[in-house]
């Protein structure tokens, strides 16, 4: 935690140079059907109060039962975390009134969490790699939803995400830039999709971040240190610990006092203010669930899940490196996404890694991003792809036929060899009609033949002039050899 | 034709079997009975078209032979427990108005095999008192009365209206619930018997909550063989509770009668407490004189923290309580008392919704659960509780089959007569009978004769985890040689 | 660790029951008197002892992840105070 602080994460202040320390809890939607502690539906976009059931209103007698997946779901993110799974953990009740709460208490795991310490290997753009601290994560109960803008003066309170099961991921104060806790959360949450253990679907609140930020001289103990509640997206994690910091250290260089508190992040006026309302002192009376017994797994258990365990992003990006020979940028981009480091596999199944690797992230994922699309909804599917880096290899066609045919490909469809045939959009490889070619262009242009000698750049002019009469399908190193033959040149 | 409202459940099941009577008219003398006996208060709520109504299905399926183990038999339900269509209140006014969409495990069972809904019972608010008497709707009344005396006297708590309607022959059986004595003591005070089964025997789904960890389900009745066949419908493994026991349910019945030669019964000295009755004390004696002259061998043992457990009951039961309860707060049924804005509605509504019994309960369990406090009272108590029931697995280590204690330690007391004693001075009826719900044992209170006063005493079996069977065969014993109560029935 | 009458409210507003002035000194006695009571709890040394987590040796169950349940908005609904198109209303509040 006093490791040198990295120059470059520095800030400027007034009086000198500032680190900013930030941790984080993130609250991530265990992907389940049915919620923790009852069996009303997940799905998202019910109508009001529709998947609520007694349990989950807190009627007078209803008692909790824990839902097996969402165990399995929790222990499954701890391996991907590298942590340490509890085989024992208790379920505690928070207890505050709160009318999206309806028991008067959130059954969460305070004393004994299912996972433990843990750790997340972040590489940044910069190149640099940091390894951020896993404190812990517990299973709870995620809260209902009140709605303020259905009547003046009055709050309606839907329940339907009363219940849905939430693990809470806390990290140590191991961050210390808003672009470094950008890329631990983006990995975070590649991390869980890989997994499957929630989609981080951020847009609908499965995964948020409750961000802790303080500020301090490089060197010096921890300052104190507020928390921005429930940011919800990526970019807004960075600006509000941009807005946040620079706020803290203003106040601190004008030799004030930063008072530990909780703050919300408005992202249309980009600040941070207090929450006067959550500021009334906490007094949460953990205690047991008595209506739950301890939570208890064998290591059996454990090792079952491990064993069925996806090849996650850290071991996937090395293996792509020495397996395909890709820079490590190329890799971190693949298996930034489970399916898309897939859709690569597929594409680089018996060819070339690299050229493999370079169609999918120039070509394709340029036009899917262009077009709004995902690799789950390409129009190109790996085989097509891989069909016509073949094309390419065979030397049936040239690079730049390539990008016609990925064009006729993407928006009519079809077998790209066959495409090739039908179009004639083959490569000429036939040298005699190549020197036909050749001997038409420099019997039409003797000056040009006079200044090639002197000048062999010109030659690019010739081989476009060739290319252009043979509709570009000309094989060009073919072009190439016939036109230096000819014209004398070395 | 035989009063049917004094026969037994035994009694009862045969006779509607024979045809002797029918269930329409079994469970008409029991609304009879009802109406006559208002001034018990017993009941809460009476629910003669249901009733009737499943009187009329439990004759038809008699007719065709197509009886269930209860079929006709009127039962009658604590106020605690949830009846789909029926007005559940916990007897307070926060929940005045409430109509569960839902019907609690327990009374789910007992209409799964036949038995008939009379109405709801009396009880204290929220299960939280020991005389009745911080019920909403008012104390429910003892059927027994000092010797010449006229003074109404507590039928006990918090069962008491179930306590008060057996005992009056209001129904033939009731439900009740157990979270420090709830079903014991009432039963003593009323010459009645109750069964408070193991934790985890009966499902606790449905059911008000009172404090989780102690909460059981029993019954009241006027034999132990009542007691044994209705809490064979209402006990079993409910995958809707996660404390409920995954174990099969003995046929209770069976155990009434066998031999109890050989049976090892313990005497635990730590329950002469100071200030015991020398009534009580030799009823004590001659319970296990009895036991004795059964076959049994009786032994001293020692729980040696038992001096503690009321201390415990104490913290335990109003920490789990203040947070069970906090989900009434007027917002998704019940009374609302509005405010300002949502702190005050709370607020209001607690503060009048609450009596304050309930109020100083959830403010306790507030206090020793309130950071600084928790270690100090909650987990210290919760380890002591360890001890407790750590005593109690010494003894039956040593081959003890069963313990023998009074239920209470004075007979039933006038209504409004403890009004200005201290909360403390209240708690002390639940000193035999809380060591039993902080170890999650089986306690069976069986009547064992009359006072010097002409009240009824009681007499408490606790056994073994699960071992029911026992605490019916020892409790058959007792009644045996005790005889059965009858009170007299002055209101009508 | 005698209970004072700010503490009475603090407690009181914690578990969101109003009190009045008048209850104040009463609850205050009452509290008192339930905590001497368990004072004598001091006297027991459990250094050793672990706390009671479960009251019979029982392991946690847990259920298959199938939707069985909701559905019934109205039956949610049914008993509340006030509610309108299936929410619950409540004064409004504020963040
Ligand atoms: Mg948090
Ligand atoms: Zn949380």
């Amino acid at each position: 935690m006093n490791a040198p602080a990295a120059t470059q994460n520095l800030i400027k202040g007034a009086t000198g140079d500032w680190e900013i320390v930030i941790g984080m809890e993130i609250h991530a939607q265990v992907s389940s059907q049915s919620k923790l502690f009852s069996g009303a539906s997940t799905a998202f976009g019910g109508a009001p109060n529709d998947h609520v059931s007694l349990v989950d209103a807190a009627f007078p007698g209803m008692l909790p039962v824990i839902n097996a997946e969402c165990v399995a779901q929790a222990v499954r993110t701890g391996l991907g975390l590298k942590a340490q799974i509890n085989l024992k953990s208790v379920f505690d009740r928070k207890n505050y009134f709160y009318p999206d709460l309806p028991q008067g208490y959130q059954i969460s795991q305070f004393k004994h969490p299912i996972v433990g310490e843990g750790e997340v290997i972040v590489d940044l753009l910069d190149g640099r790699r940091i390894v951020v601290g896993i404190e812990r994560l517990h299973l709870e109960q995620d809260a209902g939803k009140s709605v303020h803008d259905l009547s003046p003066g009055e709050s309606y309170v839907d329940l339907n995400r009363s219940g849905v099961a939430l693990m809470e991921i806390v990290s140590r104060p191991d961050l210390r830039s808003s672009e470094e806790a950008k890329a631990y959360v983006t990995k975070l949450r590649t991390i869980l999709r890989y997994l499957g253990t929630c989609d981080g679907d951020m847009d609908k609140g499965n995964l948020r971040a409750d961000v802790n930020v303080s500020v301090r001289r490089p060197g010096e103990p921890l300052g104190t240190r507020c928390e921005i509640k429930n940011v919800n997206s990526i970019r807004f994690i960075g600006q509000a610990i941009e807005y946040e910091a620079r706020r803290q250290i203003g106040i601190l260089e004008d030799g004030g006092a930063i008072d530990q508190e909780t703050r919300l992040y408005d992202a249309g006026k980009n600040e941070t203010r207090s929450m006067r309302s959550k500021e009334e002192a906490h007094d949460y009376r953990y205690f047991p669930d008595p209506d739950l017994l301890p939570l208890t797994f064998d290591q059996a258990f454990v090792d079952g899940l491990a064993a069925e365990l996806p090849e996650l992003p850290d071991a996937k990006k090395e293996r792509f490196i020495t397996q395909y020979g890709l820079s490590a940028y190329d890799a971190d981009v693949l298996v930034a996404e489970r399916d898309t480091a897939d859709f690569f596999e597929e594409v680089a199944r018996g060819r070339d890694g690299k050229a493999a690797a370079n169609w999918v992230i120039n070509e394709l994922f340029g036009r899917l991003n262009k077009e709004g699309h995902t690799v789950s909804t390409s129009p190109v599917s790996a085989a097509q792809l891989g069909g016509i880096i073949d094309l390419i290899g065979e030397k049936v066609i040239s690079g730049k036929i390539a990008k016609d045919l990925f064009e006729i490909v993407w928006s009519e469809g079809g077998d790209p060899r066959v495409l090739v045939e039908e179009r004639g959009l083959k490569q000429v490889t036939d040298t005699g009609a190549i020197e036909a070619a050749v001997d038409a262009i420099i019997a039409g242009n003797p000056d040009k033949v006079e200044q090639v000698k002197l000048k062999p750049t010109l030659l690019g002019w010739f081989v476009g002039q060739v290319m252009k009469s043979t509709g570009g399908k000309a094989n060009p190193q073919a072009v190439n050899d016939v036109l230096k033959a000819k014209l004398g040149i070395e | 034709m035989t009063d049917l409202t004094r026969i037994t459940v035994a009694q009862a099941r045969d006779g509607l079997k024979a045809r002797t009577f029918s269930a329409t008219e079994l469970t008409q003398a029991h609304l009879d009975a009802i109406e006559a006996a208002k001034s018990l208060n017993a009941y809460v709520l009476v629910t003669p078209e249901k009733a009737l109504e499943g009187a009329k299905a439990a004759d038809a399926r008699l007719a065709a032979g197509e009886a269930g183990p209860l079929e006709g038999i009127p039962i009658g339900v604590k106020d605690l427990f949830a009846t789909e269509g029926v007005r559940t209140t916990a007897c307070s006014r926060i929940l005045e108005n409430f109509v569960p969409s839902y019907e609690s495990t327990v009374t789910a069972n007992l209409w799964r095999d036949g038995a008939v809904h009379l109405g709801k019972l009396n009880n204290d608010e929220f299960a939280m008192g020991s005389a009745n008497e911080t019920s909403c709707f008012g104390p429910s009344v003892n059927p027994w009365r000092r010797t010449g005396s006229e003074v109404p006297l507590t039928s006990g708590g918090s069962s008491g209206g179930s306590s008060a309607a057996v005992a009056a022959g209001l129904c033939l059986g009731a439900t009740a619930t157990d979270t420090g004595g709830s079903i014991r003591q009432p039963a003593a005070f009323t010459g009645t018997v109750g069964i408070k089964p193991t934790y985890g025997r009966c499902s606790r789904w449905g059911t008000v909550a009172f404090a989780s960890s102690l909460d059981q389900a029993g019954v009241i009745t006027r034999t132990v063989r009542d007691s044994a066949i209705l809490l064979r419908s209402i006990a079993g493994f409910d995958p809707k509770d996660s404390t409920s026991a995954d174990r099969p349910v003995p046929d209770y019945e069976a155990a009434i009668g066998r031999s109890v030669k050989g049976l090892k019964i313990g005497i635990p000295k730590e329950y002469r407490v100071e200030g015991l009755s020398p009534e009580i004390d030799a009823l004590w004696q001659r319970g296990a004189d009895w036991l004795r002259d059964a076959g049994a061998e009786v032994v001293e043992v020692s729980l040696p923290h038992t001096s503690y457990a009321l201390a415990v009951y104490y913290i335990v039961a109003p920490a789990e309580a203040s947070s069970n309860l906090a989900r009434y707060d007027g917002v998704r049924y019940g009374v609302r008392v509005p405010g300002k804005d949502i702190a005050e509605l709370y607020e209001n509504t607690r503060a009048a919704g609450f009596g304050r019994e309930v109020k100083r309960r959830i403010l306790i369990g507030t206090y020793v659960l309130s950071a600084g406090y928790y270690d100090a009272y909650y987990v210290k108590a919760q380890k002591i509780r360890t001890l407790i029931r750590q005593d109690f697995e010494n003894v039956y280590a040593s081959g003890v089959d069963a313990i023998l204690t009074p239920a209470t330690p004075t007979p039933a007391f006038g209504i409004g007569e403890k009004a200005n004693a201290s909360p403390v001075e209240m708690y002390l009826n639940d000193v035999f009978t809380v060591t039993v719900n902080m170890a999650g044992l089986p306690g069976l209170a069986v009547p064992a004769g009359l006072g010097a006063e002409g009240l009824p005493l009681g007499l408490q079996l606790i056994g073994r985890p699960f071992d029911e069977e026992t605490l019916f065969a020892l409790g058959e014993a007792i009644e045996q040689a005790a005889g059965r109560l009858d009170a007299p029935r002055w209101w009508s | 660790m005698a209970v004072d009458e700010k503490t009475v409210r603090r407690i009181a507003h914690l578990a969101r029951i109003r009190v009045t002035d008048e209850e104040v000194p009463h609850l205050r006695n009452e509290l008192n008197a339930i905590l001497d009571f368990v004072a004598q709890l001091d006297e027991v040394d459990v250094s050793a002892v672990e706390p009671m987590t479960s009251v019979l040796p029982m392991e946690l169950r847990q259920r298959e992840d199938v939707v069985t349940d909701g559905g019934y908005a109205e039956r949610i609904v049914a008993n509340a105070p006030q509610s309108d198109d299936n929410y619950f209303v409540v004064p409004k509040v504020v963040e």
